[in-house]
C-alpha cells in the first residue's frame, strides 16, 4: 500500500448499526438488526450462529448483494477505506467488489459458470478491473492456480468446473477471489459443503495466502471449531444482533454472553464421551415480531426482568464485550 | 462382547455404470460397498464414519434392504435379510427401520403427524381404533413432542421437531435395528444436542441397535460405543470409540481425526495436523491394492499390491493395513 | 401414561391445500376468474329455463337486429336469439372444455405416475409411444376420425381428449419421478407400506398440485381446440352451436352484424382469461417454495 497512512490509523472496514430488514407478505423480518464491528488490515475475524442469525445477510449487505426488495438497509453505514459501501453508488460499488474485496461462497457446485472454461472465470476480474492483457491475465492465472495448490495449472486451466472435484473447485473459487489482490475476503461457509480433509486443505490454504497477502479475512461459519483454529476475533451472532465479540481466546475460554456459554456446552466435541449434551430450551425467535430487550432471554436460564430492556453490546475489561445486561450489571458470572 | 445381534459379512453393492439411449453398454462398476464385515451386540451404537462418496450411506441402505446387495449376507437377529423374498422382506421390515438426515424430505407433506404415525403403527399390526389415539400420544411423548400437536402438518414444525416425528415414525413398528444416516447434519448446532441426546437415551431405554452414519467424527465419537471408518467402499478400521478417536490405527483414520477441527483455541495451536494431498480418488477407478494408498504418507511398494484385510490389532481393534504394527509401534 | 385427551384437544394444523386455498383467496385476478366463471357456467346451464326462445326458433320479424330490449344480445341472421345461443353454445364448448379435460386427466395422471413409478424399461416403452402420439398431426388425425365414424360431439370430446392427455401424462410422470427420490418415498418403503399404498397416499396426493394447475389450463386449451375445429367446420352441427361456430359465423359477418361476432367473442375471451388467471393464481398458492418462507 502506498502512502495511505492516514488510513492505516483507521480500521480497514467499520460497520456502525446495520440494519437490514425483509419486507414479507408475513411480516418485517429483522435479519440484521443493528450490528457494529471492525476489522483491521491483515486481521481474521469470525462470525458465527446458527441459521437465520443474520451473520451471511450481514455481509451480503455491505456488498450491495441484498435482493431489493424485498430486502432494505433501513439503516448503517460500512465504511471501508474511507467510503461508506451503504452509500456508494453502483459503478463505485463494483470497482470495489470483486477487486478490492473479494467473496467466496458456501457451493462450489454453483458459484462457477458450468458452461465456461475456469480460465476464462479465473482472469475475468484481472480483464474487468486492472484492464490486464488476456496473456498476462492467463499467466497470473495459472500462478494463481499454483499457488492454490492445483498441479498442471497450465493445462488444467483450459478445463470446465465439472472436470473438478469439489475441494478443487472450491480451490478455484479460492484463487479467482484472490487474483486480483483483495485487502479483504469475505467467506461465506466455504468448507461447510466439503469433507472434513478438505476442509482442513482449504483452511490451511487460506492461512498460507493471508500470512504471504497481509489481506484480512472475515470467515462466516456455524462450525465454531473451525473459527477457534483461524480467527483472531469473534463475532457471536443471535436473531440478527452481536451478542458477543472479542478475542478467539476469550470468546472460547471465558464465553460470558449466556448464549454463547450454552452453546458450547452443547456441542460434543467439548465435553466428556456420552454425557448428556446441555440443550438450549425452545426455538430461536421469529425475527418477524419485535423483540424487547435480549432475543435470547426466552431461551436463557438466567433470565430476569431486567432482560427486557434494551441491551446494547459493552466493552468489559477483558477487551470482550458482551450484550447481556446481567453481565453489565455485574450480577451475572459464567 | 456378547453374541452378534447384527452381522454382516462380506457385504458388496456394486451398481453398474451403462451408456447409450436404446442398446445400453456397460462401461464399468462403482464399487460402491466393496466386502463389508463386521457384527454388533444387542444394544450397540456404532458410529460409521467417512467422506463423501465412500460409500456409507450406500451401506445404510443396502443393510436395510432398501438397496439390494449384490453379495453378502446380513443377519439380524439370526434372520438373514439378503436371503429373503420379496414378501417376507416387507413383513420383516418392522425390525429395522432408517431415519434420514433431511427432516424436510423425509415427512410426506400432505400428511399430518397422526396419520404417519398410525399409518407406520398398522403397517404391521392390526390395532384397534380405540387404542391408537392412546398409543400415538405415548410416542410423540417419547420423542419429546406434545400430543397437542398431531394434527398439525410438517411444515408447521421447525427441523429439530420434525427430525422428532422422523424419529417417531421410526419407532412406531418398534424395531430392533434403526440405521440413522446422518440424522443431525442438517440441524443447527444448538438443535443438534437434543437429537443426539433423544437417540442415545431412546437407544439406552429400548435396547436399540444403532447404526448412527455422518461425516462428523466429534458427533459420532460422542454417542458411539464403537466406530468403523470407511473409504472408498470399505471398512478400513473398527474399535472403540474412544481409542479410534485417540490412537488411531489406520493412516487414513489419523489424518481424518487430525482434521477435525476442535473448537478450543489453545488445542487447536497445539496440535499436528496430518494434510492430506489431493481427493478421494474415484470409485469407477479405484486404485490397486489398498485404495489409500496413493495419498498415504506411509504407503511402501507392497501397498500397492493386494487390497489388505481387515486383521485384529488387539482384542477389540482391527484395522485394514499391512503396516499397522509398523507405524504404530512408537 | 401418555395423555390421550390431548390428542382430542389438538388443534388442527393446516394442510397444504388450506394454506393454499388462503393464499388463492388474496389473489385478485385469480378470484375474479373464479367468480366469472361461476356466473358463466350458471349463466349457461340455468339461462335456457329461463329464456323465452328456444336456440333453434326463429323470430320472422328480427332478422340480424342489433341488441333491444326484445332480444338483449340481438338475433342472428336467422332471427334466433343470440342470447339463448350463447347459452346452449356455452353449455357445448364448457362441456367439451371440462369432459376432454377430465378424459386427459384420467388417461394423463394414471398412464403417467405408473410410468413414471415402473421406471426402467417399461418407463422407457410407454413414453416412446407418447412420443409417437406426440407426431401425428391433430387435424388429420381428427379428419380421419369424422370420416370413419361421422361427426359427432362425443367424439369430439374423445378426439381432443385423446390429444391432451399426452402432455398431463409427461407431467405426471416427471413429477413421480422425482418424487420417487424423495426420502419419504424411501421412509414408506422401509416402513413395508404395500405399493398400492404407496402410490395412493404417498405419490398422488403429492402430484396433485401440479395437475390441479394444468387442468385449469387445459381447458382454454381444448375450449379453443374445439372452436378451431368448428372454425374449419368439423365441430357441432347447425342448428346446434358452440362459441366457437358462433364466432365463426359472425366472423363472416362482422361488417355488417358485428354483434354477432362480438358478444360469442367477448364470452368466450373472458371464459379463458378467467381459466388462465384461476390456474396461475393456483400455480403461485400450491408453490410450496412461497409457502416456506
Amino acid at each position: 500500500m502506498c502512502g495511505l497512512q492516514k488510513i492505516d490509523a483507521m480500521p480497514l472496514l467499520q460497520v456502525k448499526n446495520l440494519r437490514t430488514y425483509f419486507h414479507t407478505r408475513n411480516g418485517v423480518v429483522r435479519a440484521v438488526d443493528g450490528v457494529s464491528f471492525e476489522i483491521e488490515k491483515g486481521q481474521t475475524l469470525g462470525i458465527v450462529g446458527e441459521s437465520g442469525s443474520g451473520k451471511s445477510v450481514t455481509c451480503y449487505s455491505m456488498l450491495g448483494l441484498i435482493p431489493q426488495p424485498p430486502g432494505r438497509i433501513e439503516s448503517g453505514e460500512a465504511i471501508f477505506d474511507g467510503v461508506d459501501l451503504l452509500k456508494a453508488g453502483p459503478p463505485q460499488l463494483r470497482k470495489i467488489r470483486g477487486k478490492r474485496i473479494a467473496m467466496i461462497f458456501q457451493d462450489p457446485m454453483t458459484s462457477l459458470n458450468p458452461y465456461m472454461r475456469i480460465e476464462d472465470q479465473l482472469i475475468e476480474p484481472l480483464l474487468i478491473h486492472e484492464r490486464t492483457d488476456r496473456r498476462r491475465a492467463v499467466e497470473l492465472g495459472v500462478q494463481a492456480l499454483k499457488d492454490v495448490g492445483i498441479q498442471d495449472a497450465a493445462q488444467r486451466i483450459r478445463s470446465y468446473p465439472h472436470e473438478f472435484s469439489g475441494g478443487m473447485r472450491q480451490r478455484v473459487m479460492i484463487a479467482m477471489a484472490l487474483i486480483t489482490k483483495p485487502d479483504l475476503l469475505i467467506a461465506d461457509e466455504p468448507t461447510t459443503a466439503l469433507d472434513v480433509t478438505v476442509q482442513a486443505q482449504i483452511i490451511e490454504l487460506v492461512k498460507r495466502m493471508q500470512a504471504e497477502r497481509g489481506m484480512a479475512v472475515i470467515w462466516i461459519s456455524h462450525d465454531l471449531g473451525v473459527v477457534a483454529g483461524l480467527c483472531q476475533r469473534v463475532n457471536v451472532m443471535y436473531a440478527g444482533r452481536v451478542v458477543e465479540s472479542g478475542p478467539t481466546d476469550g470468546i472460547f475460554r471465558t464465553p460470558q454472553h449466556p448464549y454463547n456459554r450454552a452453546l458450547q456446552k452443547s456441542i460434543p466435541a467439548l465435553q466428556p464421551k456420552g454425557v448428556e449434551l446441555y440443550t438450549i430450551a425452545g426455538m430461536p425467535p421469529d425475527l418477524s415480531k419485535p423483540v424487547a430487550g435480549c432475543a435470547f432471554a426466552p431461551r436463557c436460564e438466567f433470565v430476569q426482568d431486567i432482560c427486557r430492556t434494551p441491551v446494547e453490546l459493552k466493552a468489559g475489561a477483558s477487551g470482550q464485550s458482551t450484550a447481556c445486561v446481567r453481565v453489565q450489571n455485574g450480577d451475572l458470572k459464567l | 462382547m456378547s453374541e452378534a445381534f447384527l452381522q454382516i459379512e462380506n457385504l458388496k453393492t456394486h451398481f453398474p455404470v451403462e451408456r447409450g439411449m436404446i442398446i445400453r453398454r456397460r462401461i464399468g462398476t462403482v464399487k460402491a460397498v466393496d466386502g463389508v464385515t463386521f457384527s454388533l451386540a444387542r444394544g450397540e451404537i456404532l458410529g460409521l464414519v467417512g467422506e463423501s462418496g465412500c460409500g456409507k450411506s450406500t451401506l445404510g441402505r443396502t443393510i436395510l434392504q432398501l438397496i439390494p446387495p449384490t453379495e453378502g449376507t446380513v443377519v439380524l437377529a439370526g434372520k438373514n435379510l439378503a436371503g429373503l423374498n420379496k414378501h417376507d422382506l416387507r413383513e420383516s421390515r418392522a425390525d429395522f427401520q432408517m431415519i434420514f438426515q433431511d427432516p424436510y424430505a423425509s415427512l410426506n407433506p400432505r400428511m399430518t403427524v397422526f396419520d404417519a404415525l398410525a399409518e407406520a403403527m398398522r403397517a404391521h399390526r392390526k390395532i384397534p381404533a380405540a387404542e391408537i389415539n392412546e398409543r400415538v400420544a405415548a410416542l410423540m411423548q417419547k420423542v419429546g413432542l406434545s400430543p397437542r400437536f398431531v394434527k398439525k402438518y410438517p411444515h408447521e414444525f421447525s427441523g429439530g421437531q420434525r427430525q422428532r416425528i422422523a424419529i417417531a415414525r421410526a419407532l412406531a413398528v418398534e424395531p430392533k435395528l434403526i440405521i440413522a444416516d446422518e440424522p443431525v447434519s442438517a440441524l443447527d448446532v444448538s438443535i443438534q444436542a437434543q437429537i443426539i441426546n433423544l437417540l442415545a437415551k431412546l437407544s439406552r431405554e429400548m435396547q436399540l441397535t444403532l447404526v448412527f452414519i455422518s461425516h462428523d467424527l466429534s458427533v459420532v465419537k460422542h454417542i458411539s460405543d464403537r466406530i468403523a471408518v470407511m473409504y472408498l467402499g470399505r471398512i478400513v478400521e473398527i474399535g472403540p470409540a474412544a481409542q479410534v478417536f485417540e490412537q488411531p490405527l489406520h493412516p487414513y483414520t489419523k489424518a481424518l481425526v487430525s482434521a477435525v477441527p476442535i473448537p478450543d483455541p489453545e488445542r487447536e495451536k497445539q496440535r499436528q495436523r496430518v494434510i492430506l494431498t489431493g481427493d478421494p480418488p474415484s470409485p469407477l477407478d479405484p486404485p490397486s491394492g489398498c485404495s489409500f494408498h496413493p495419498r498415504c504418507s506411509y504407503a511402501a511398494t507392497e501397498c500397492s499390491r493386494a487390497v489388505p484385510a481387515l486383521e485384529i490389532f488387539d482384542p477389540a481393534r482391527t484395522v485394514a493395513c499391512i503396516r499397522a504394527r509398523e507405524i504404530n509401534q512408537a | 401414561m401418555p395423555d390421550v385427551a390431548e390428542i382430542d384437544a389438538a388443534e388442527p394444523g393446516a394442510s397444504l391445500w388450506r394454506d393454499a386455498w388462503l393464499r388463492l383467496r388474496k389473489n385478485r385476478l385469480a378470484v375474479f376468474g373464479g367468480v366469472a366463471l361461476i356466473i358463466i357456467t350458471l349463466f349457461c346451464l340455468v339461462g335456457p329455463w329461463l329464456s323465452r326462445y328456444t336456440y333453434e326458433e326463429q323470430d320472422f320479424a328480427q332478422y340480424a337486429k342489433p341488441p333491444s330490449a326484445l332480444h338483449w344480445f340481438g338475433t342472428d341472421k336467422l332471427g334466433r336469439d343470440q342470447m339463448t345461443r350463447i347459452m346452449h353454445g356455452g353449455r357445448i364448448s364448457l362441456g367439451v372444455g371440462i369432459c376432454a379435460t377430465l378424459v386427459s386427466l384420467t388417461i394423463g395422471v394414471l398412464y403417467g405416475a405408473l410410468a413414471g413409478f415402473l421406471g426402467g424399461k417399461t418407463d422407457a416403452a410407454m413414453m416412446r409411444i407418447v412420443d409417437i402420439l406426440y407426431a401425428l398431426p391433430f387435424t388429420v388425425f381428427v379428419i380421419l376420425l369424422m370420416v370413419v365414424f361421422g361427426r359427432n360431439i362425443v367424439l369430439l370430446f374423445v378426439a381432443i381428449g385423446a390429444v391432451e392427455w399426452l402432455t398431463m401424462a409427461r407431467i405426471v410422470r416427471g413429477q413421480v419421478q422425482s418424487l420417487r427420490k424423495q426420502e419419504f418415498i424411501e421412509a414408506a418403503l422401509s416402513l413395508g407400506l404395500s405399493q398400492r399404498r404407496i402410490i395412493l397416499r404417498h405419490m398422488i396426493p403429492n402430484v396433485l398440485g401440479p395437475v390441479a394447475v394444468y387442468t385449469t389450463l387445459t381447458i382454454p386449451a381444448v375450449m379453443l381446440l374445439e372452436a378451431f375445429l368448428s372454425f374449419l367446420g368439423l365441430g357441432v352441427q347447425p342448428p346446434m352451436s358452440s362459441w366457437g361456430t358462433m364466432i365463426k359465423d359472425g366472423a363472416e359477418l362482422m361488417e355488417e352484424f358485428p354483434w354477432l361476432l362480438m358478444i360469442p367473442a367477448a364470452f368466450f375471451s373472458l371464459t379463458l382469461f378467467s381459466l388462465n388467471f384461476l390456474g396461475d393464481g393456483l400455480r403461485d398458492a400450491l408453490d410450496v417454495r412461497t409457502s416456506k418462507d
